[in-house]
């Protein structure tokens, strides 16, 4: 099986910019990396065909092995119309973020951002503490230590 | 017999169309919603029968013979399958019918609704019964397609800032998986399921592992197998009630299907096996301390999903006909349970106004029949024996025990601590949300909430109480009466399952079920 290697190599490029293009916060970047790996992946798709050849419409005089291979052209043209539905989906999703929150950024996670501020003590925690409802002697102290009998998890 | 194939594909995309074309008109719509499913299980209950006596049916699409045109192929693990997903289906579409009537307005189940719905089922639909590869990827399109609708329907800001998550990390495992087809393709110049099981033999060791590798990894991601399961509990749960059981229920599975496939039929050789029963032990444990730490019952319910995967993958990972049964059985009894649970966190949103365990309570006392649908499913999924949970578990334990090795061992191990651990979390929902007394909630401290971490910046207000129609607690009292069947009639169901197993065992079976008395196949 002879290749291009040029297409290889476009094939190599589209995915490596596509990568980085989802890795972005931003989330028009995020669907032209989507648009340049979903690209790069049908040129995959037409390397595995093998080498370019006739069309594959049998005529007299032609050698099987010079037609070229229909069916991956038919999994990519599939392909091809999943990632135009796809891409018009995720732009009405950018369009409505944009109007939601004016940036078309990848919101924070809400516990990502507590767990890096260092606030994941619990409001619950901390009012229950100065409450006198509890089953376990409570310190007047400011006692991070646990009290005892109180199981550590 | 055969016409009843296409036919699971064909109702709900017809029926799709009609609800389309009926637009506004509610009513009609979801007579026709309601209508495909019933149609969809009809069939089918029917392909389980016939394929049950001749072990699998076959379509050439289009009269062009197997490894040129397309196939489809139902086996009794595919009837079993599509017979569940439209229970479920239908039951979760009820339940929506009466959220949406109850809440008396035509606007939030949106006139897109229904369609969709439908066409989420079209997609389910098409991967149980796809005999190629390439269909089995168009099938996930379909069926992902319609679920990034359906996760950010409304378009409020959460939910789109959760779909966002969602539709990136399903676009990037469809991408995977169409990767892989291409390389599937150059390899052994054919995409058809048996066609492929058949000529993967011949190639070297390292490029299969390449293959089986990239399959996998595209379909972990689908099946929220850790450590790609990362996306699920963020995402899930901020999706309309029924909208997450649904998702819950099937979607996942749908990637644990597609992984039985590949292990079964296409690589049958062990050499990851104990590479996914690690994953399998992670999975299992990281989703059930994820549980533990939570305090909404909907991210409580999405982390156990996560962890009880990992059984699923056990099962698959032994490699044998025994441990294949029980993963299917699990399967089944899952895909119920889950989505019960899910339908049964919907109904308390409703009557307590939150699924904030810290924030509500008392509901024995002001909902008892919200409290017996949620107990009885909850004991289900924490694997207590009279039920269906802890016939799978055991059957998973058996055929673990069989395999004898330390790993084995350790995964038995692992699972009934797992088991115990969702016990855990979700006795603690029941101890607070249905036991302690509504008057307690206020400055209470409990020891069963030292652990708990509230999401920060979560809007879990109480809102406003509903009354809750009695459309949606019947078809939540349907399921949990479906996941008591599992457990009635368990004899029965496991033999199917363990039929389903015997013809997974190996691709030969498969191979002579899609090219019935042929030495060699093609080009």
């Amino acid at each position: 099986m002879t290749i291009s290697l040029i297409l290889i190599v476009v094939m190599a490029v589209l995915v490596a910019a596509g990568v980085y293009l989802l890795l972005e916060r931003s989330l028009t970047r995020v669907v032209l990396g989507f648009l340049l790996i979903g690209n790069g992946v049908n040129l995959l798709i037409l390397i595995m065909a093998g080498r370019a050849g006739v069309a594959p419409i049998v005529e007299d005089g032609v050698a099987p092995e010079d037609y070229s291979d229909p069916l991956p052209q038919a999994l990519i043209l599939t392909a091809i119309v999943i990632t135009f539905a796809v891409s018009a989906f995720l732009l009405a999703l950018i369009y409505r973020s944009w109007r939601l929150a004016n940036a078309d950024d990848v919101a924070d996670d809400a516990d990502d951002v507590a767990l890096r501020e260092g606030s994941m003590v619990m409001p619950i925690e901390e009012a229950a503490l100065d409450e006198g409802a509890t089953d376990f002697p409570v310190d007047d102290a400011p006692a991070p230590a646990r009290q005892d009998g109180e199981v550590t998890r | 017999m055969t016409a009843l194939v296409p036919l699971v594909v064909l109702v709900p995309l017809l029926g799709a169309a009609l609800t389309l074309v009926l637009g506004r008109r509610a009513r009609p719509q979801r007579i026709v919603a309601a209508v495909s499913l019933t149609i969809v299980l009809a069939i089918g209950i029917a392909l389980l029968i016939a394929v049950d006596g001749t072990g699998a049916l076959v379509v050439e699409v289009g009269n062009w013979t197997a490894p040129f045109g397309i196939v489809l192929v139902v086996d009794r693990l595919s009837a079993l399958m599509v017979i569940i997903s439209a229970v479920v289906l239908l039951a979760v579409l009820i339940f929506s019918i009466g959220q949406g009537l109850a809440d008396g307005d035509d606007e939030t189940p949106v006139s897109i609704y229904y369609p969709t719905y439908l066409i989420l089922t079209t997609g389910v639909m098409v991967a149980f019964v796809a005999g190629d590869l390439f269909n089995l990827y168009v099938g996930f399109e379909i069926l992902l397609v319609a679920s990034y609708v359906l996760i950010t329907l409304g378009g409020t800001e959460s939910r789109i800032r959760a779909g966002i998550t969602y539709v990136i990390v399903s676009l990037l495992s469809s991408i995977l998986f169409l990767a892989s087809i291409g390389m599937v393709y150059g390899a052994l110049g054919t995409v058809n399921l048996a066609q492929v099981a058949e000529r993967v033999q011949d190639l070297p060791v390292d490029v299969q592992i390449v293959l089986h590798v990239m399959l996998l990894v595209a379909f972990g991601i689908k099946a929220a197998v850790f450590p790609l399961s990362f996306w699920l509990p963020d995402s899930y749960p901020t999706a309309p009630a029924p909208v997450t059981a649904a998702f819950a229920g099937l979607l996942t599975k749908i990637g644990v299907y597609a992984i039985i496939r590949v292990e079964t039929v296409i690589f049958p050789t062990p050499e990851l096996n104990p590479a996914l029963m690690v994953l399998a032990l992670l999975t299992m444990v990281v989703g059930a301390l994820g549980a533990v730490a939570q305090a909404d019952i909907k991210r409580i319910l999405s982390f156990t999903l996560v962890s009880h995967i990992g059984y699923m993958i056990l099962g698959v990972a032994l490699g044998t006909v025994a441990g294949t049964a029980a993963a299917i059985y699990y399967i089944i009894h899952h895909i119920v349970v889950q989505t019960t649970l899910f339908l049964a966190a919907g109904l308390v949103e409703r009557e307590a106004g939150s699924t904030s365990i810290t924030k509500i309570g008392g509901l024995l006392a002001s909902a008892p029949i919200v409290a017996v649908l949620f107990f009885i499913p909850a004991l289900n999924l924490g694997g207590i024996p009279p039920f269906s949970g802890f016939i799978g578990k055991l059957g998973l334990f058996q055929a673990a025990a069989e395999q004898g090795d330390a790993l084995a061992y350790t995964l038995i191990g692992a699972g009934a601590l797992v088991s115990l651990l969702t016990l855990y979390a979700l006795v603690r929902v029941w101890n607070l949300a249905f036991w302690r007394p509504a008057d307690d909630v206020a400055g209470d401290e409990t020891r069963l909430l030292q652990a708990v971490e509230e999401a920060p910046l979560s809007t879990s207000t109480i809102s406003e109480t509903k009354a809750t129609p009695r459309l949606m607690t019947l078809s939540t009292a349907a399921m949990v009466v479906v996941g008591l069947a599992l457990t009635v009639f368990a004899g029965p169901i496991y033999a199917v399952a363990e039929r389903a197993a015997e013809n997974l065992d190996g691709s030969q079976t498969y191979i002579e079920l899609v090219f019935p008395a042929s030495e060699e196949v093609g080009p």
